[in-house]
């Protein structure tokens, strides 16, 4: 195991590992940030300022949740540090199905249906879909990582055509209202939604957890976790399904975000520096409250422009994807 | 080696009836649109009639750029596959078409007075550097998986179009961002388009040095052992890449993809000859572009769907149908 950082540097009374360490901290960071998103340049009634800055808080923290959590599963199932769900298209996907919906039913079914209904209709959709994607490009032959990736980046701009053709065959009305549901930022998330986003995410939450000593056996690899007494498939399949619906719910709220799932995980692994789930998946959703509700403190308070928050993640996430790419074809 | 004979009779024969069917195509294109324009109200008004002012101002503009567009796009695919060496490579894969899409911000912000002419070459310019970037980025990577190339110029596109948005963003010119780089032919009148018969004379360029560019995608050594100077057919490629992109981003929009799959369907049936493909690669990239601008036109009548659209849907999925091609066969 790693060394005891506390005892070497003699600065803590307690002795905590390097793992607990870097989750305390993150843990005091992400706290700050809460903190100071709610109460930051509040001005009238804090009862009106806690309510409405509440909503949005909660929109933030699920996003956060949802994308750091399926970006680490997704990258345990697959075995490789690189491949996200959002890099492989799955958001796009998402938006596709969206699409497809208005497109075949009509856009009465966006207005009238319920939308917690129609939700989990989408949610449903989805995790077909993908499982049939992921079967094909992962249980197959054997890819090289570079195809996989630049498949699932084609694929990403497949689907986001056709969802682009669809909306351009609606008639003016309906487009309208299919990009006013579908085009929210971080700053408007829909209330209707946060309540069954919240439900559907413990759900999967307690899901996860209960499988959550098979995510070390994964990380060994395929051969390796059969041989250990994993029902691989199986678990391949609950795991990509709870992937799935993560992914629709953070889609749901804010759209896509290409790198920001491969920003929090990678970071998170570097600093946590063990591969175990039951550090990373903490240190990679506390990461991600910090960016996301600290990220938009800043830029809300500080420079007072909110939507560019995405666009700043998919710069630097950029840089960071490159840099990984080039450093794994170096070796 | 070929579906045709080895004899050049017969191999003009095939040329000259793909050129007869795109002019077939272009005469098509100028009898479909919503204002009625046919053979017999052509005949039957005199000149400052409608049908006639229609043909003039809109119709035949609308047909030429189509085939300029499509044919030196295609053949700035064929150039940049060839000086990088890489089957995968066009300018929306390696950061040029978003470059372009900067250097175009950058002068609407800075100097939106300045002619159309003018911030061409400053789009030209920025295409430029954004290429050279490309290839610096590259050459950090020693052993080089094919993959790996469109894979970070994506990635790298993506990057500078974040830069782009973000500025685009703070300006609020985020939706005359999407106006000018969403590809679309509807816009195009007489004295909208002439600007691409520089890319025309890029074509002829590249077809007069096609057998250097033969030559440079053999490699450096290979280049330099047979008397050429490396360093300046890449420069040409380059510059002629640049100018295309810059060109065609300014007068239409960005085409995604189109020179990716037509230069690489070629070469399936023709070879890497360059002076053998150019004309091919022409012909196809305007017939292309041609159907899809037709299809976009009828598909949603009266409406229109815009070219990159169209491309997107079609051009994504045979890059994708390519990818997973080559795997297999070199597997």
């Amino acid at each position: 195991m790693l060394p005891d950082l506390s005892t070497q540097r003699g600065v803590l009374p307690i002795k905590l590992s390097r793992p607990a360490l870097v989750l305390l901290v993150l843990s005091v960071l992400a706290v700050v940030s809460i903190v100071c998103f709610m109460t930051l340049g509040a001005k009238g009634s804090w009862s009106f300022v806690l309510s409405f800055r509440g909503k949005k808080l909660l929109g933030l923290i699920l996003v956060a949740y949802a994308i750091s959590i399926s970006t680490v599963l997704f990258q345990t199932v697959t075995n490789n540090r690189i491949l996200t769900p959002s890099i492989m298209g799955f958001d796009a996907l998402y938006m596709l199905i969206k699409t497809g919906m208005v497109f075949f039913l009509g856009i009465g079914a966006l207005v009238t249906v319920d939308p917690q209904l129609q939700f989990v209709f989408e949610v449903s959709v989805m995790v077909v879909f993908s499982l049939l994607l992921f079967r094909w490009l992962f249980l197959g032959e054997e890819r090289s990582l570079h195809l996989l990736v630049l498949v699932g980046i084609v694929f990403g701009i497949l689907f986001r055509s056709i969802s682009n053709f669809m909306q351009r065959m609606l008639d003016p009305g309906a487009f309208n209202v299919l990009q006013d549901t579908m085009y929210a930022s971080f700053s408007t998330t829909d209330p209707a939604l946060l309540t069954i986003s919240a439900v559907i995410v413990l759900v999967v939450s307690i899901f996860a957890f209960r499988i959550m000593h098979t995510f070390d056996v994964l990380t060994l690899g395929r051969a390796q976790a059969i041989n250990l007494g994993v029902d691989y498939k199986r678990t391949v399949v609950v795991i990509l399904t709870l992937v799935a619906i993560l992914v629709s719910v953070s889609t749901a709220l804010v759209g896509p975000i290409t790198f920001f799932g491969l920003l929090v995980a990678t970071l998170a692994h570097s600093l946590i520096g063990t591969s175990r789930h039951k550090y990373v998946l903490p240190a990679a959703a506390l990461l991600a409250i910090v960016f996301l509700v600290g990220g938009q403190t800043v830029l809300e308070r500080v420079f007072e422009f909110d939507t560019a928050l995405s666009i700043i993640i998919e710069f630097l996430g950029g840089i960071v994807f490159i840099v990984l790419v080039l450093r794994r074809s170096a070796r | 080696m070929s579906f045709y004979g080895t004899d050049w009779g017969s191999r003009l024969r095939y040329l000259v009836l793909a050129i007869i069917v795109t002019i077939g195509l272009a005469i098509a294109s100028l009898f479909v649109g919503v204002s009625d324009v046919s053979l017999a109200s052509l005949l039957s008004s005199s000149a400052e009639d409608r049908p006639m002012q229609v043909l003039l101002i809109s119709r035949i503009p609308r047909t030429l750029a189509i085939l300029l567009a499509g044919a030196s796009m295609a053949i700035a695919g064929l150039v940049m596959q060839m000086v990088v060496r890489n089957r995968f490579v066009e300018p929306s894969t390696a950061g040029t078409t978003e470059a372009a899409s900067l250097g175009f911000l950058v002068v609407t912000i800075f100097a939106p007075g300045w002619p159309l002419m003018a911030k061409m070459l400053v789009a030209a310019v920025f295409a430029l550097a954004g290429t050279a970037l490309f290839l610096r980025v590259l050459r950090a990577v020693p052993l080089r998986d094919v993959l790996l190339v469109p894979l970070v110029g994506i990635m790298l596109g993506g990057i500078i179009g974040s830069v782009t948005s973000f500025f685009a963003y703070r300006m609020g010119l985020n939706a005359s961002l999407l106006a000018w780089s969403m590809g679309d032919f509807s816009g195009v009148i007489r004295g909208r388009y002439e600007l691409l018969w520089i890319g025309l004379a890029c074509c002829i360029i590249a077809y007069i040095a096609a057998d250097r560019f033969t030559v440079a995608g053999m490699g450096r050594d290979f280049t330099t052992n047979l008397g050429l100077n490396h360093k300046h057919v890449m420069m040409l490629g380059l510059v002629i890449v640049s100018v295309v992109s810059a060109v065609v981003l300014v007068s239409v929009g960005s085409i995604p993809f189109l020179g990716l799959i037509i230069p690489n369907i070629v070469s399936l049936t023709v070879g890497d000859n360059m002076r053998r493909t150019v004309p091919w690669v022409a012909v196809g990239g305007a017939a292309f572009v041609m159907i899809c601008d037709i299809i976009g036109r009828i598909v949603r009548f009266p409406y229109e769907i815009p070219i990159s659209v169209v491309v997107g849907v079609v051009g994504s999925g045979i890059f994708l149908y390519l990818l997973l091609r080559t795997r297999r066969h070199a597997a």
